[in-house]
């Protein structure tokens, strides 16, 4: 099976190894061609954003106005800070100049003379690691002024790394915006959007940088090619992070549509002591839980995921066995999103902060079965309800992973409540409402 | 206490400065290079970098308060960010997050009396196939147990 983000190459990340194997062609060949062709070669190829929204890439670039006198800009998002997601940081360390050569290819199609790659602060190694490569690709020519020898065109462009400080909130792309920009991470209203409205009000493309380095394989092997790979409908490769409870941990590189039992059993060696799966999240902790035992036929990718009732998010996979303790990871998911707020919109500042307090009921044994309709009321009223996805992100694992494990919640609020009987209510001792309640 | 750039790092500066149209946006570079001279951004830090960047100090405190990364207070030599986030949690990452803080008696966002040690229990850091794990300031420790979290504590306790 063919790897194209991350292929078994010894070195790969040096420049002198990339080149040997056939780098730096395909941005060449671009140059060959009209922006317009590399665009509508992309959106053939049905390459699908990467980052979670997995909206066609192509179609993005294509926003882009034609004809402007404003500056125009692409951001390449490698903040990366989805519970559940590593696989940014393995093409910095890997695969850095296919990231590269792929931002070259996207800058001369939307025509962006600046590139700013965001890179979580936490990740200061990986930062360290592409800032080498960079600078690798700026002395050979790759990028910045040096392109128009090199390459004999007139484009040329300038790639610079904005280390993030640790904000999850600086993933959604608008933040990510305001971040460069120098602001708090608040997420923009949209529309306009980037394309309109982007970078100090100039046209803007964000793309993940998964994304991006799948750009100079489609332009150096056609887009023909990349769309028979996987599934028809969201073709390529996708960078599979699979954690929790599997014996080998970690990124795989797989068609789109490998069977996610494939994925935790052949790739990832299967749940240690054989046990059962109680819960799979597929695609990073903001996206609808799947039970265990329904995870028979669901392939990875995005439309099979969506049928399946989840979403195929950043491909990060957090398989959990039968004796997790669901509560316990609902209210950490619910804790995170409490964290990461950035407190612009009321329902997800406020909303975040109650399903995190109706958690640690339910842990510490104080819940009632009416908690867990009063989750679901509070996950519906911040859904929805938000400038960002933000709070879908937070209402949904909360949503989802009570209505479909709803026995195994009733079973804990039942079975550790201090009152237990609900509805009898001429029984002042067999009441499931807190006495206090009931004397008013 | 007074703050200002070394001339080193005001090259540094003034080296960010150019990669942005405005100079607002090289606040978070300078924040970082501001953090790496004095280890903490302090009321005078905020204000040389706004007079730096000529910017309001507010816009500055507006930032700095809103990431977690710049630290608000000194913090250890050693930095320990713990990442109890679902996939560490589900790899006990709650154990040796309890184990730190038994080991270097301190709670979240302390700091040991001799100022060597810090503890923070962080979102997740994408070490989720190497779970669990810490970072130590800027690097990663992955893969860990309880015992080696202990070693580890010990090898930075003997060092300088």
């Amino acid at each position: 099976m063919e790897k194209i983000v991350l292929p078994d190459i010894k070195d790969l990340h040096l420049i002198e190894v990339y080149i040997a194997n056939g780098g730096y062609t395909a941005v060449r060949k671009a140059f060959g061609q009209s922006p317009d062709d590399i665009i509508s070669q992309v959106k053939k190829s049905g390459l699908r954003g990467r980052g979670g929204a997995a909206f066609s890439a192509g179609l993005k670039w294509s926003f882009m106005p034609k004809t402007t006198t404003k500056e125009k800009y692409l951001c390449v998002n490698g903040d990366e800070s989805e519970p559940g997601s590593f696989k940014d940081r393995q093409i910095f360390e890997f695969n850095p100049h296919q990231l590269i050569e792929g931002i070259l290819i996207t800058s001369y199609a939307i025509g962006a003379k600046t590139t700013y790659v965001y890179i979580r602060g936490e990740y200061h190694k990986w930062i360290k690691l592409f800032e080498k490569a960079l600078s690798d690709a700026y002395q050979n020519g790759f990028v910045g002024q040096g392109m128009k020898e090199k390459f004999g065109t007139d484009f040329y462009c300038d790639i610079f790394v904005h280390k993030g400080a640790g904000a999850y909130i600086c993933g959604e792309e608008s933040a990510l915006m305001n971040s460069i920009e120098g602001k708090r991470g608040y997420p923009r209203v949209k529309p306009p959007f980037p394309a309109q409205f982007g970078l100090w009000g100039c046209p803007t493309t964000v793309n993940n940088v998964e994304t991006i380095t799948n750009v100079p394989p489609i332009i150096s092997k056609g887009w023909d090619w990349f769309a028979k790979i996987g599934e028809p409908k969201h073709p390529g490769t996708i960078l599979f992070g699979i954690s929790g409870h599997v014996n080998k941990p970690g990124v795989y590189e797989l068609p789109s549509g490998t069977l996610l039992t494939d994925l935790i059993y052949n790739y990832a060696g299967g749940v240690p002591g054989n046990k059962k799966i109680l819960c799979v999240i597929p695609g990073g902790s903001s996206m609808p839980p799947l039970r265990g035992d329904q995870l028979e036929g669901i392939k990875m990718d995005a439309e099979s995921l969506k049928a399946a009732g989840s979403a195929i998010g950043t491909g990060g996979v957090m398989v959990m066995d039968e004796d997790t303790d669901l509560v316990k990871v609902l209210a950490r998911i619910a804790k995170f999103y409490y964290h990461e707020s950035c407190g612009q919109c009321t329902p997800c500042r406020e909303g975040t902060g109650w399903l995190l307090k109706i958690l640690n009921r339910i842990l510490r044994g104080e819940g009632s079965v009416n908690d867990l309709d009063l989750l679901i009321s509070v996950a519906n009223n911040i859904e929805g309800n938000t400038i960002c996805a933000l709070g879908d992100a937070a209402a949904w694992p909360v949503k989802f992973m009570v209505m479909r494990f709803r026995d195994y919640f009733e079973e804990r609020v039942k079975k550790e409540i201090k009152l237990p009987v609900a509805n009898k209510v001429h029984s002042m001792r067999n009441t499931a409402f807190p006495l206090s309640e009931i004397k008013n | 206490m007074q703050f200002k750039f070394t001339q080193e790092n005001l090259d540094k500066v003034n080296d960010v400065i150019k990669r942005y149209p405005d100079k607002q946006a090289a606040i978070m570079p300078v924040l970082w290079i501001a953090q790496a001279q004095n280890r903490w951004i302090s009321n005078e830090v905020m204000q040389e970098v706004a007079k730096v960047l000529g910017i309001n100090p507010e816009e500055v405190l507006g930032v700095v308060t809103f990431y977690t990364m710049y630290h608000q207070k000194p913090m250890g030599k050693y930095h320990l960010q713990v990442c109890t986030n679902v996939s560490c949690m589900l790899r006990g990452a709650y154990n040796i997050y309890e184990n730190v803080k038994k080991n270097l008696g301190i709670e979240n966002m302390q700091v040991t009396a001799d100022q060597k040690f810090s503890l923070e229990e962080v979102e997740c850091m994408g070490s989720c196939g190497t779970a669990p794990m810490i970072a130590v300031n800027e690097d990663y420790y992955e893969n860990l147990s309880v015992d080696k979290v202990n070693k580890l504590l010990e090898d930075l306790k003997k060092s300088i």
